[in-house]
């Protein structure tokens, strides 16, 4: 029903793009989207997911966000420039020596930028991404220490794009010591990870910090850690800076214990809580990876992030990527755009953006009416009943996506009360060539494990049957609909057959 | 002795370089290189040498033996 090829207006690199569509204005008619519906509730399922859910001053802070806000994840690119390279502590989780410019996770990148590579790379891709909101520091190594780069980055860019957000993730160690700098740059967002607040379980987590000229090990270099991460969280939020504190879930490490760090950040003012999976390889090279220690299930990580949930938000759409991303979350443009295919004098150009905030501001008011008068239909039925139902989307909060070319599928949990985004599942490997790859399918079939249905623009014949045997259904029916309100619209046509006894039971 | 970077293992990340208080690391091709002539095994200004404290890759901020020892010489 919607034409997604449309440019937005002012957009001069349309011609070389290939991911990012834009809808023309008011050419959706379809049914709401999203994530969450309670409003007023003041807690919600994933990270704000929307204008209901929070006071209208923080809301506006955020909106435009994607990683601090699930709405806006559908809608707004970030990018992050690699101008952090020094670690000042080392992490079971990491190997700075591994490199691959295939993988997509943190640490990883394909090259480091000065501070002002890093600026001419932030205009020129904003010049070709009017989607672009956010441009964050997150390594290689540690922003903060690397603090001369960071903040000469940050200053550059202010120059350059007033317009656009600033952001950088720390693992808290030099966080005390630049607060007022924090302030200074306007950075009005900063994530610190926080993996523990026991420093007997730190041991096991990071074996040294560097701090005041020394290294320290075991539950000293842990206590020295965690004091300083929840002294700098609690100075940066009474500084009135949005914190977002990431925890790494180490099953058997820190997975019971990160309920009592939810607590002991938010007690210091943190905004948000990222709760995601340990990513473990031996081809990595880092010590959880060569010793065997393994990530939590998709099931797990949920339990303890529904267990999370309370005065605090939790977010769920993390893809925990590259310190070089760019574009939405979920995708990785950074291939595109290193420094030497950049155009030698990108442009700032405002406008593109502005527009393009503008046509979304009306586009999630659409997305959201609609998924309320889908939610009317279903209200009080069937109470208890929740299903997952997982779609193929390539952005825009719409059902967009070709079920073979899906790289990930954004996972829904629906019940009479709403549909909510719970998380995404990767799969290994996905479709260029057709859509009768046998290798693929056993894959895609272990990430859509559990969904009743999975929403997508096309599905063919042969994954719609292999899917079929496996419980799952594929359906076509809401192509290029919102996902929230199409959600609930197939939870009202899996009710309906509940009823009738035609349904072979809850997925 | 002065300290030396075993440029295979060097990561590139830069570390080591802001710590050195004589200033005597700077980047080559990548990774980082210790001048020895201005090493002073951090004697004087550290306990510990801040290369070999800071490095995240065990065992490349070593002793150059093919160096006098800076507090010898």
């Amino acid at each position: 029903m919607v034409d997604h090829s449309t440019e937005a207006p002012g957009n001069a690199g349309a011609a070389r793009r290939r991911v990012f569509q834009i809808v023309p204005q008011g050419a959706p008619k379809g049914n709401g989207g999203g994530c969450g519906t309670k409003g007023g509730g003041g807690k919600t399922g994933c990270a704000a997911a929307g204008p209901g859910d929070l006071p209208p001053a923080l809301w506006e802070r955020i909106k435009d966000h994607p990683c601090y806000s699930e709405e806006a994840h559908h809608h707004f690119a970030r990018m992050h420039v690699a101008v952090a390279p020094a670690c000042n502590i080392q992490c079971n989780y990491c190997n700075r020596k591994y490199d691959c410019a295939n993988e997509s996770r943190p640490g990883v990148v394909s090259e480091k930028l000065t501070p002002e590579q890093a600026a001419r790379k932030v205009i020129a891709v904003a010049a070709r991404i009017p989607q672009l909101s956010v441009v964050g520091i997150a390594g290689p190594g540690d922003a903060l220490a690397n603090a001369a780069k960071t903040l000469r980055t940050f200053e550059l860019i202010q120059q350059a794009a007033p317009d656009i957000k600033l952001c950088f993730s720390t693992n808290g160690l030099s966080l005390p010591d630049h607060v007022d700098a924090i302030k200074r740059f306007n950075v009005d967002h900063v994530t610190v990870t926080v993996n523990m607040v026991d420093p007997e379980v730190g041991a096991r987590i990071y074996p040294w910090i560097y701090f005041r000229n020394r290294r320290w090990s075991g539950t000293e270099a842990a206590r020295i850690l965690s004091e300083r991460q929840l002294e700098g969280l609690k100075e940066l939020t009474a500084a009135g800076v949005l914190v977002k504190v990431n925890s790494v879930m180490i099953p058997g490490i820190n997975d019971e214990h990160l309920v009592e760090v939810n607590r002991a950040v938010k007690a210091r003012g943190a905004f948000l809580h990222n709760i995601m999976p340990l990513i473990s390889d031996p081809a990595h090279g880092t010590h959880f990876g060569l010793t065997g220690q393994l990530g939590p299930t998709p099931a797990e990580l949920k339990a303890l992030q529904d267990r999370c949930e309370g005065e605090i938000q939790v977010m769920r759409h993390c893809r925990q990527c590259r310190a070089d991303a760019v574009g939405l979350l979920g995708e990785d443009l950074s291939a595109d755009f290193t420094l030497a295919k950049l155009d030698a004098e990108p442009a700032y150009n405002p406008g593109a953006r502005r527009a393009y905030r503008e046509f979304v501001e009306k586009e999630r008011a659409d997305q959201r009416a609609a998924r309320e008068q889908e939610l009317k239909k279903v209200a009080g039925a069937w109470p208890g009943l929740k299903i997952q139902v997982a779609v193929a989307t390539k952005g825009s909060g719409c059902i967009n996506q070709h079920f073979g070319h899906a790289s990930e599928f954004q996972i829904y949990e629906v019940s009479a009360a709403g549909a909510r985004f719970v998380g995404h599942r990767k799969i290994d490997h996905y479709c260029l060539g057709g859509y009768e790859d046998d290798e693929a399918m056993p894959s895609i079939l272990e990430a859509l494990n559990g969904c009743a249905a999975v929403l997508v623009a096309k599905v063919g014949h042969c994954p719609r049957r292999e899917l079929e045997q496996a419980g799952i259904e594929a359906v076509e029916d809401y192509a290029h609909e919102y996902i929230g309100a199409s959600a609930l619209r197939y939870f009202e046509r899996y009710l309906a057959r509940l009823k009738q006894g035609a349904a072979a039971g809850a997925a | 002795m002065a300290y030396k970077i075993i440029a295979s293992q060097c990561s590139g990340c830069s570390a080591c370089e802001p710590e050195c208080p004589n200033n005597a690391i700077r980047e080559k091709d990548g990774v980082f290189l210790i001048k020895p002539e201005k090493c002073t095994e951090c004697v004087g200004y550290f306990d510990d040498p801040q290369c070999v404290a800071v490095c995240p890759v065990e065992n490349t901020c070593v002793i150059d033996k093919s160096v006098p020892r800076y507090a010898a010489a």
